[in-house]
């Protein structure tokens, strides 16, 4: 009897606690949300804190975001800060959980996001606040591209912070194969074309994809297309000035089409580091992927730049710089809007973006930072990203909206596979017209 | 215990009409928590869900204003969507079959009194125990067309190498809105790892159906004349009727909900020959930001859930009562 009491006790107990916790949860988010962050015990109201939401979990791009936190934490002593970072999916599990807590009203005092439509689409359901203040007080709108700044402003307010760049249309070779078979890198896509033909008579696949996870087509797509287009119409594309069925947008798909007999046949199997993989191990010859593959062919495969693989801009796109950026921003109703701000100042400054960019293998948004930091790809990159046009990645957020991606990845992978360009076309018109930009 | 001849003297006199005993009031506080629990986060979700799925909130901002049948107008027009069902049927009815033929094959060779039943039973089960992502990534990598079991048939000197779950092969393709209906040969690899992973379940259930039944039911069969095939064709076999729909209810639940093994094994595939709509689900609502026509696509899920399980469960409720 005396059991039976205490159990039954013990349960209403338990559903007391739980309805109390749910009730609070808006209010105290630190507990629960903290990644392995015990420290913060104490109430949270006053305290100097930050907390900061991120995919940032793989090898090179966690030590950056450490880096960048002991640094943070040197120049604004007295903080503590939450590292929220939520592992898995390519950033698909943390935006998942992102939109969940953004949508709850509970956001974290600071999140990664991609600059462009990803970006944007927070700021037009109006949830960021603007930092043009930031921008004036620190100088930023002369040290970041204006093109860039155009990325992450809405009606002439900016909204985020700039931190790292990559560069999505990149050609990457291996140097000992196209030297065997004395091909130079490709300047057009039927070059790649014809290379294929010599390629395959030595059993080498020629271009190696890996598109299990979808965006990897059409991140192959959107550099065939801004080689078509020019970064000038490409970004008509994405404002919607250019219709879809402009027969050079076709052209792009015709493009594709006839690429993908090129292609190894297991694509669907494989991933984007199992394609440079490939082209590390000699079995193909040719991938185009961002230049997050150099960090993977240097720092896991253990390769020399310029030794053994080699790299140029995608057909068509030598003076256009693909980019791909993460920004943070200043979520509305955040418990730390100081916090938030400093940690701004810090990803903004240039000893802030030289001790995160060599770590993740990127190169720095500022325009000033310091070379002799980088490595022989990266400083090359670094002159490009100062002249060169910068457009955005449709794969990767920039572009259009979320909306609009995921229907533009199915749109695309059921095109690989039927090879239906007039289907596409239907498709990515009407997609685009339900997820206009913003 | 001590309490109760204390208790029992105070309540004595009221006894008759005393409303809230404390053999009353206990099992109520026991289960209020999970009761609570389930209307909140089962029913409560499931009508919330289905209150999204009319609503236009297909961006970041909420916007619960009324869309009539859009959102499910939309998801049926959608050739992945469409993909998804085609799949499903036909994941469901292979995996469902396979997993139980080869269970009841198990079960009965098991039943055999064999010696090193113990080992061989918990050998067949242990697949059960690993979850559905660690399988979806060691099939992954068994069935890979390039490094899998297809070089050990390469090297058995096979030319015709199955391309296993990068196929898109669909058998027979009849055009069915904006697809080809029929079988994708992807799904076969899908459903290899499905039912390595579930046939031992279905053998268990089989099994201990198998143990139930009493012996003088065979020993009579065996007197009339029936030999050991008749016996398990006439006899046995009609004695595992109710085992059969309880491994087929199981079996039917796990493969509508398949999400963990798609995601690990293969994602949505090539021309979504291996998608799911659980996988499309989760892409549409957390890629796509299109929270409505992402719920339209759960609540049809839990529809087609409940045309087998709402038939079920009130057949089994109704068995219960004396």
């Amino acid at each position: 009897m005396k059991m039976r009491r205490v159990l039954a006790a013990s349960s209403v107990v338990a559903v007391a606690l739980a309805v109390t916790a749910c009730g609070s949860a808006s209010s105290n988010n630190t507990s629960s949300n903290a990644s392995g962050n015990t420290a913060n015990r104490v109430s949270n109201g006053g305290a100097k804190q930050v907390e900061i939401f991120s995919w940032w979990t793989g090898a090179g791009e966690s030590d950056g975001l450490k880096a960048l936190i002991k640094l943070f934490k040197k120049d604004y002593p007295g903080y503590t800060v939450i590292n929220s970072a939520v592992a898995g999916g390519a950033g698909s599990n943390a935006k998942a959980v992102l939109a969940n807590r953004m949508q709850n009203n509970n956001p974290p005092d600071t999140f990664q996001v991609h600059v462009g439509q990803e970006l944007l689409s927070w700021v037009d359901a109006g949830k960021m606040e603007p930092l043009d203040s930031l921008y004036q007080q620190e100088g930023w709108n002369s040290k970041f591209p204006k093109q860039l700044i155009d990325m992450v402003s809405h009606d002439g307010h900016k909204y985020a912070v700039p931190v790292d760049v990559h560069r999505g249309n990149v050609l990457w070779y291996n140097k000992k194969i196209f030297d065997k078979y004395h091909l130079t890198p490709p300047k057009t896509w039927n070059d790649v074309i014809q290379d294929a033909k010599v390629l395959k008579q030595h059993n080498i696949t020629p271009l190696a994809l890996g598109d299990k996870d979808q965006w990897e087509t059409t991140m192959l797509w959107e550099d065939i297309l801004l080689g078509q287009l020019g970064a000038q119409d490409y970004d008509k594309l994405w404002q919607g000035q250019i219709s879809f069925d402009d027969p050079r947008v076709k052209q792009s798909l015709q493009t594709l089409k006839a690429l993908m007999s090129d292609v190894n046949s297991d694509h669907a199997a494989k991933v984007w580091q199992d394609a440079s993989q490939m082209v590390a191990k000699g079995t193909a010859a040719m991938n185009v992927m961002g230049d997050w593959a150099k960090g993977y062919f240097t720092s896991d495969l253990h390769l020399k730049p310029n030794v053994d693989f080699g790299w140029t801009t995608t057909p068509g796109t030598e003076h256009d710089f693909m980019v791909i950026v993460d920004c943070f921003g200043l979520p509305k109703g955040v418990k730390h809007p100081e916090g938030t701000k400093d940690w701004l100042k810090v990803l903004g400054s240039v000893p802030g973006q030289d001790v995160f960019n060599p770590l993740k293998g990127s190169i720095p948004a500022r325009i000033d930072a310091d070379k002799s930091k980088y490595d022989v790809y990266s400083q090359q990159a670094m002159t490009d990203f100062k002249k060169d046009q910068l457009t955005p990645s449709l794969a990767h957020g920039a572009a259009a909206s979320p909306g609009f991606l995921d229907a533009a990845n199915k749109a695309i992978n059921q095109f690989v596979n039927t090879g239906d360009i007039d289907t596409c076309i239907q498709q990515l018109q009407s997609a685009f017209q339900q997820n206009p930009p913003v | 215990m001590a309490m109760q001849p204390a208790e029992m003297t105070i309540t004595q006199p009221r006894r008759a009409r005393k409303p809230w005993t404390w053999e009353r009031v206990y099992p109520i506080l026991t289960l209020l928590p999970s009761i609570i629990a389930i209307a909140v986060f089962v029913y409560g979700f499931i009508v919330w869900t289905g209150v999204v799925s009319f609503t236009k909130w297909n961006t970041l901002v909420p916007d619960l204003s009324w869309n009539g049948f859009a959102n499910y107008r939309a998801i049926f027009q959608d050739f992945r969507f469409q993909s998804d069902l085609r799949n499903l049927l036909f994941f469901t009815v292979l995996f469902v079959l396979v997993s139980m033929i080869i269970g009841l094959f198990l079960a009965v060779l098991v039943d055999q009194k064999i010696r090193l039943e113990g080992l061989f039973r918990s050998l067949f089960i242990f697949p059960m125990a690993i979850a559905f992502i660690v399988t979806g990534v060691v099939w992954q990598w068994l069935l890979n067309p390039s490094t899998g079991v297809n070089l050990i048939l390469k090297a058995l000197g096979l030319t015709h190498l199955p391309k296993w779950y990068v196929d898109i092969t669909i058998v027979p393709s009849i055009p069915w809105g904006h697809i080809k209906f029929g079988l994708p040969l992807a799904l076969l690899a899908v459903i290899i790892a499905a039912v390595w992973q579930m046939s031992g379940f279905a053998m268990a259930l089989y099994l201990s159906g198998l143990r139930s039944i009493p012996d003088d039911l065979k020993e009579a069969a065996a007197v009339d004349g029936a030999n050991a095939w008749t016996t398990f064709w006439r006899v046995i076999l009609p004695q595992l009727n109710a085992v059969t729909v309880t491994v087929v209810i199981m079996l039917i639940h796990i493969s509508m909900k398949t999400f963990d093994l798609i995601y690990a094994m293969t994602g949505p595939g090539a021309a979504f020959v291996t998608d799911m709509p659980s996988m499309d689900m989760f892409q549409t609502t957390f890629q796509g930001n299109h929270y409505a026509q992402g719920a339209a696509i759960s609540i049809i899920m839990l529809l087609l859930l409940a045309i087998f399980i709402v038939p079920y469960l009130t057949y089994s409720l109704r068995g219960e009562k004396p």
